[in-house]
């Protein structure tokens, strides 16, 4: 049988996600352009999604591959929002630099 | 033949979603994450995952990759120089998100390696056909609930992009 289920081992794949999340995780603590934190959790979803997929595809489990669909429902109703909010605020403060949207501190 | 298409894929993705984090100008972001899309999309065409690579290349690269471009085209950001961070900042960022990956892989080197159940192994799951069925049948409710966050999420956009008139 020549596909990937038996050429691949599983563990390259947690490999890869486990780098594509973490690529995420810096991003979000390295930049402070709003935009570029939203892209980054962008990648950290898509890193989750490719882990629920392999992991359905080798246990033949559809399960795995409904819940990526409605993960990405999620996401596509979370970034609609946020770059709603991030234009409000950005016609409001003129910036997206996220140190200056602290006023919430209190 | 496959595992050349897996690593090809995977170095794609990687080094494209390094680019995401790194790249000075945000539109030069955006066009590298759909670089990483595409190479998703091709891990799921990989997996035999055919319905998540349809959906993933429609949503991902189409919808939100144009949200985005459009939010950064609308922003005017192409031309902003980010404020600098101070480099201990950035090196704490990059050393504990460096520390992560590495608590993250030592713990999947431990673990014994799965084996796939190859007996009942079924390469059609991801078909269309099927995964519909899966998703009317025994998910009908979680999707339908969906439809209400979207429609949710839709008036929240439109409320929040409204421009406040006083």
């Amino acid at each position: 049988m020549n596909s990937i289920i038996t050429s691949v081992p599983i563990n390259s794949y947690i490999l890869l996600c486990t780098t594509l999340f973490c690529i995420g995780v810096m991003g979000v603590l390295l930049r402070r352009n709003v935009i570029i934190i939203f892209m980054s959790v962008e990648l950290m979803l898509n890193s989750v999604n490719l882990l629920f997929t392999a992991f359905s595809a080798y246990s033949s489990n559809p399960a795995g591959q409904i819940f990526v669909f409605f993960v990405m429902v999620v996401a596509a109703a979370e970034i609609a929002i946020g770059l709603a909010i991030v234009v409000m605020i950005h016609r409001n403060t003129k910036t997206v630099d996220v140190n200056e949207w602290s006023k919430l501190k209190g | 033949m496959i595992q050349a298409g897996f690593y090809v894929l995977s170095s794609l993705a990687i080094f494209s979603a390094l680019m995401v984090v790194f790249s000075r100008n945000p539109v030069h972001s955006v066009l590298y994450l759909v670089i990483t899309f595409f190479a998703i999309t091709g891990h799921y065409a990989l997996l035999n995952a055919q319905f998540l690579a349809i959906v993933n290349f429609i949503v991902y690269a189409g919808a939100i990759m144009v949200l985005f471009l459009f939010v950064v085209m609308l922003l005017n950001l192409n031309a902003t120089i980010e404020p600098h961070k101070s480099t201990l900042l950035k090196f704490a960022a990059v050393f504990s998100g460096g520390l992560l990956l590495v608590v993250l892989a030592a713990s999947v080197r431990g673990m014994e390696s799965y084996k796939p159940d190859l007996a009942h192994f079924d390469p059609t799951i991801g078909e269309v056909k099927k995964l519909g069925k899966v998703l009317y049948t025994d998910y009908w409710l979680p999707f339908e609930i969906s439809s209400i966050l979207f429609l949710s999420a839709m008036v929240g956009a439109v409320l929040l992009g409204k421009k406040e008139t006083n």
